[in-house]
Formats: structure tokens, sequence, C-alpha cells
């Protein structure tokens, strides 16, 4: 019953994949898209903190810091942009969003 | 032993399955409160693997701020959800045959990870430089010193996120009474006042 590297590996694996398939599910409702990137996001970060952890190396939990700033202001812009553009359209489906295809 | 064993599967199972009802609750703000849960079971992970302080911080940052702006913007916004699931079922299938590929190469790549041997050469900032300190202090030393460019730069990003986000949902709103300072400062006497002798007993 000893947990090692795969184990983590594996679960952050699973997360990267259901954020995936999230982002199928709700093709169209722009805010779960945006939801399913965090999974994502949430997965890498499992990734680099256990290899920061087998590792013994500081690097990883430094790097998760990063991608956590980087996260929080995607998703402020990200739900800014969703914002004005329901103002605007009175909208938030996807396919509402094509105004500049020819 | 068997007990960080059951934790780690405890963790790992109610994070995958909030992940899961993240994805496929049909009621938005029933996402963003299994999201919640799924951060507070990451946040769980992190404090078992040792990295204490990232754990705290998936708790403030995600929690405290991320998921609040999420459910801020679910409940502001005015839109029936029901439609935009309509005909969503027709992606599954190929969604499910992605993840299908995608998990199974993740397994297979992540499943027999072995380092190589001498990889602690290699490290860049091995713990054990840090000998009795607490995670907290330990990363601040890292993070305040060798990355202090990437530091700088992430306080920029997110100082940019800030003001693109006041831009975009800034809107000019007719009919609002605003102070002027540069009208104020134009305004001359002769325009706004006048003398007017008057003489006693006339009434006028």
């Amino acid at each position: 019953m000893v947990i090692d590297l795969e184990h983590y590996l594996t679960l952050a694996a699973i997360l990267f994949t259901i954020g995936v398939f999230g982002m199928f599910l709700n093709r169209k409702n722009v805010i779960v898209i945006l939801m399913s990137i965090e999974l994502m996001l949430l997965a890498v970060n499992i990734n680099f903190v256990a290899f920061s952890a087998y590792l013994n190396d500081l690097t990883g939990q430094v790097f998760t810091m990063f991608i956590l700033t980087v996260a929080a202001a995607e998703a402020a812009i990200g739900l800014a942009i969703l914002v004005a553009f329901f103002r605007n359209k009175g909208s938030i489906a996807v396919e509402d969003i094509s105004s500049m295809k020819g | 032993m068997i007990i960080q064993a059951l934790a780690f599967y405890l963790f790992a199972g109610i994070l995958t399955l909030s992940a899961l009802m993240v994805i496929t609750a049909r009621n938005p703000v029933h996402s963003v409160l299994f999201l919640i849960l799924a951060f507070f079971n990451s946040a769980g992970l992190f404090i078992l693997l040792g990295a204490e302080f990232v754990g705290m911080i998936m708790v403030i940052v995600y929690v405290g701020a991320v998921a609040v702006l999420f459910l801020f913007v679910v409940m502001m916004l005015d839109i029936s959800f029901a439609d935009l699931r309509k005909g969503a079922m027709q992606y599954v299938p190929m969604g499910l045959l992605i993840g299908a590929v995608l998990l199974s190469e993740l397994v297979l790549v992540y499943g027999a990870w072995s380092f190589v041997p001498g990889v602690e050469q290699n490290l860049a900032t091995p713990i054990l430089r840090f000998d009795g300190a607490t995670n907290a202090e330990s990363l601040g030393q890292v993070l305040y010193t060798d990355y202090i460019l990437a530091f700088q730069l992430a306080g920029l990003i997110l100082f940019v996120a800030m003001i693109g986000a006041i831009v975009l949902t800034l809107r000019a709103r007719p009919g609002l009474r605003k102070q002027s300072v540069a009208a104020q400062h134009q305004r001359k006497r002769e325009d706004v006042l006048e003398i007017h002798k008057v003489t006693p007993g006339t009434g006028s």
C-alpha cells in the first residue's frame, strides 16, 4: 500500500482527460469550458507537485505557483470577456461568437 | 503508511468524482460548487505530498478568488442553461474516443515511470539544501532569489489581467453625472457671476 509517483501521475492523467472531455460535453457553454480548463491546469499542478515531492526538488512547487498565477489571470480575463459578450449579444452560446467568420 | 494510502485514495476518489460532476452537472452553480470541492481535495493531496504552502495557496487563490469569481458570473448572467445543453450529445462519442485515446496514452507513459539513476545530481533546487526549514520558508528562499524575474513577471501578468478585466467590463453609461475637473477649472468668474446694482426703495 505504498503510494508511488505513478499513482499521482495516473490521477493527474484522469483529471486532465476529464477536463478535455468536459470541453466536448459542454461545447456550447463557455463557463463550463473555462471550468474544464481550470481542471486541466489543476492536473498539471498535481503533476508538478508530485514530481517535486518524489524528486526532492523544490522547483516544481515554484512553477506550480506561476501556473496558479496564470490560471487566475486567465479566469479573470475570460470571465470579463464573457460578461462583455453577454452585454452585447445577450447570449453566451459558442456558436453565436462567430461574427468574424466571413 | 496505511493512513497515507487511505488518505490518498480518499482525496483522489473525491477529486475524480467531483471533477466528473463539474462537467456533467445540469446546473452551472452546482458545477462551480463541485469545482470548489475538487480544489479542496487537491489541496489535501498537496499537503499529503509535503507541499503545504502550495496547498494553502490553492485554497486561498482557487477557492477564495477564482471559484467565487465563477460563481459570481454564473449567478449574474441570466441565461437559460437548458438551451445550452441541447444538442450537446452529438459530440459525446467523439469526446469519449479522444478522451480514451488520451487517457490510455498518458497512462502508458506515466504508468511505469522511473527516474534515471543519478538524477539527484541534476536537481535545480534540492529540498535537502534547506535542511530544517519549513516548506514556506524554503519556497521563499528559492522564489525571491533564483526566480525573481519570473516572480516579477507573474506580478506583471496579474496587473495586466486586472487592468484588462476592468477595461473589458467598463462601459460608458449615458446620463451619469460625473465630476469634470477640467471643466471646473476652466470656469471664469465672468461666466457665472453677475453683479447688479440694486437701488434701494424701488423693490427690484
